[in-house]
């Protein structure tokens, strides 16, 4: 997709292209109704979001569907992004420095490149929690088609699912916050797709270098 | 399905207390089969279809006397049919009539997340609220027996009642009413315990059935259908039969430790968050360091 379609404001620079940016929100989109729904069926206090959302019967019906929709996102995230998502020597010493990170002292983080080790560790944990999510789900989608001597795998898929669901819940807080509050410019940037210089430099040294050649194209 | 007479000892999918929780009835009614003089003539299972007003459905004949592999949604009573040759070379044609188990610690239950699909009143009947079903088929997978069955045209589950209905009245359910044999007996769970306890020892002692026994699984918390077996020591001849029966762990480890592992590390890290944004907030930008307070010079 060509970058240049897009106006960048002056000293910003374009960071999600479209594409990047839309299949971001078809995931956001789908995640969170297999959130909500998901959390209906996993405890009763919480079986009241179902309700509000249609009914169970229907929520029952649609989470699968919606996994189906979140899958192919996260698929097409693997396609777009898994080249970038190789861990380099600078995302080891970015781990051995993460207390700095978390702390705010982001001076003293070794420069990361377009995404930072946690951002990869983020990535990869997404695309192996949808990998197990959806295995685990296609089972309890239909575990009467299941035959008897196959019932290993409904036992499985039911400690599994959730197991997977939880770790991914933890990466989705993590990431909300990161993304709404933590770090300012993150949410315009995948929303208009654009951050400051200021922001690239800051959080993604690496990548900051190599566009400040061409400030107006982000990669290739 | 008949709610307002029965009281309630346990709700599937349900927070709070339940209404018969920690009540009790004199006593829980129990099913008792004894497989020693089943004829196989498919009474119950008629009787079944006929007081339960299930549609007829097709059957499968896979050349044996079994109507049909397995029980259906709308097929809640079946006799499996099963073949066994002795150590001696004798043959053992042996029938046991299958259905739900109505255990006192139901898996099906336990597995449901929906409130109220899946009730077990005090006197010990698991029933299913079709009203209340989603269509998830948990129960299923938290079935050890194979008993609960999906209709697929309105994803919502069946299995025999234990004719709720009727035993509510003080009626004993259909199946008991048909079995020309006397084979199959309705009452207490001490009377049919004690009455299965003393078909077993006859076998025992006055037949040639050194290995008779009473098939009421610990695994489950004991069952409301108990059955009488001339081996007792090898249920699984019986059309797999499950030696020794209990929820899957892995649905126990689920609704058990997962759950309460899962609830404190989301909440956990919910206030985690917020406390990590109360101290440090948000990241700083080079152009914002060069200004701290906020104010542009």
């Amino acid at each position: 997709m060509s970058t240049s379609e897009q106006s960048i404001p002056r000293g910003h620079v374009l960071r999600y292209t479209l594409k990047e940016r839309l299949t971001h929100w078809v995931a956001a989109g789908a995640y969170i109704y297999l959130l909500l729904t998901g959390l209906a069926f996993w405890s009763p206090w919480l079986f009241w979001i179902a309700v509000i959302l249609g009914g169970a019967p229907v929520s029952r019906m649609l989470h699968p569907w919606a996994g189906l929709i979140f899958f192919s996102a996260v698929w097409q995230m693997y396609v777009m992004w898994s080249p970038q998502m190789h861990t380099t020597d600078v995302d080891k010493a970015w781990w051995k420095a993460v207390t700095y990170y978390s702390t705010n002292q982001d001076d003293k983080m070794p420069p990361a490149g377009r995404y930072n080790a946690g951002q990869k560790f983020l990535f990869w944990g997404f695309f192996w929690g949808a990998v197990a999510l959806l295995a685990s789900g296609l089972v309890l989608w239909f575990p009467e088609r299941i035959p008897w001597n196959l019932r290993f795998l409904r036992y499985t898929s039911v400690m599994i699912h959730p197991a997977a669901a939880l770790f991914t819940i933890g990466l989705f807080l993590i990431h909300i916050y990161m993304g709404v509050f933590a770090e300012r410019g993150a949410l315009s940037s995948v929303i208009r797709g654009d951050v400051t210089l200021a922001f690239a430099k800051r959080f993604h040294p690496g990548w900051y270098k190599e566009i400040v050649g061409d400030s107006t194209t982000p990669r290739k | 399905m008949s709610q307002e007479i029965l009281r309630i000892q346990k709700i599937s999918g349900h927070s709070g207390t339940v209404p018969g929780e920690d009540t009790q009835r004199e006593y829980t009614v129990c099913k008792l089969i004894d497989t020693t003089t089943c004829i196989g003539c498919k009474a119950c299972e008629v009787a079944c279809m006929e007081w339960n007003d299930l549609p007829f459905g097709e059957t499968v004949f896979d050349n044996t006397y079994q109507t049909m592999p397995e029980t259906r949604w709308n097929y809640w009573n079946l006799i499996l049919f099963n073949e066994h040759e002795r150590e001696d070379g004798t043959l053992m044609w042996l029938m046991r009539k299958n259905q739900c188990m109505h255990c006192a610690e139901p898996g099906c239950l336990a597995a449901c997340p929906s409130d109220g699909a899946i009730v077990q009143y005090t006197n010990g009947i698991v029933d299913f609220q079709q009203a209340n079903c989603i269509g998830c088929g948990y129960c299923i997978t938290g079935c050890p027996f194979d008993i609960p069955k999906m209709n697929p045209k309105t994803n919502r589950v069946f299995k025999c009642t234990l004719c709720t209905d009727r035993v509510s009245e003080g009626l004993e359910p259909a199946c008991i009413k048909s079995c020309p044999t006397g084979c199959l007996h309705f009452g207490s769970k001490d009377d049919m315990k004690f009455l299965a306890e003393t078909r077993a020892k006859q076998l025992r002692e006055h037949s040639n059935h050194p290995n008779a026994g009473v098939y009421d699984p610990p695994g489950v918390g004991g069952t409301g259908v108990i059955y009488v077996l001339h081996d007792a020591t090898q249920p699984e001849l019986y059309g797999g039969l499950p030696r020794d029966p209990h929820i899957p762990w892995t649905v126990k480890l689920w609704k058990g430790p997962l759950k309460w592992l899962g609830n404190v590390a989301m909440v956990g890290g919910l206030i985690g968050l917020v406390v990590h944004y109360l101290r440090f907030g948000p990241k700083a930008h080079e152009d914002e360091d060069a200004h701290p307070g906020g104010t542009k010079s």
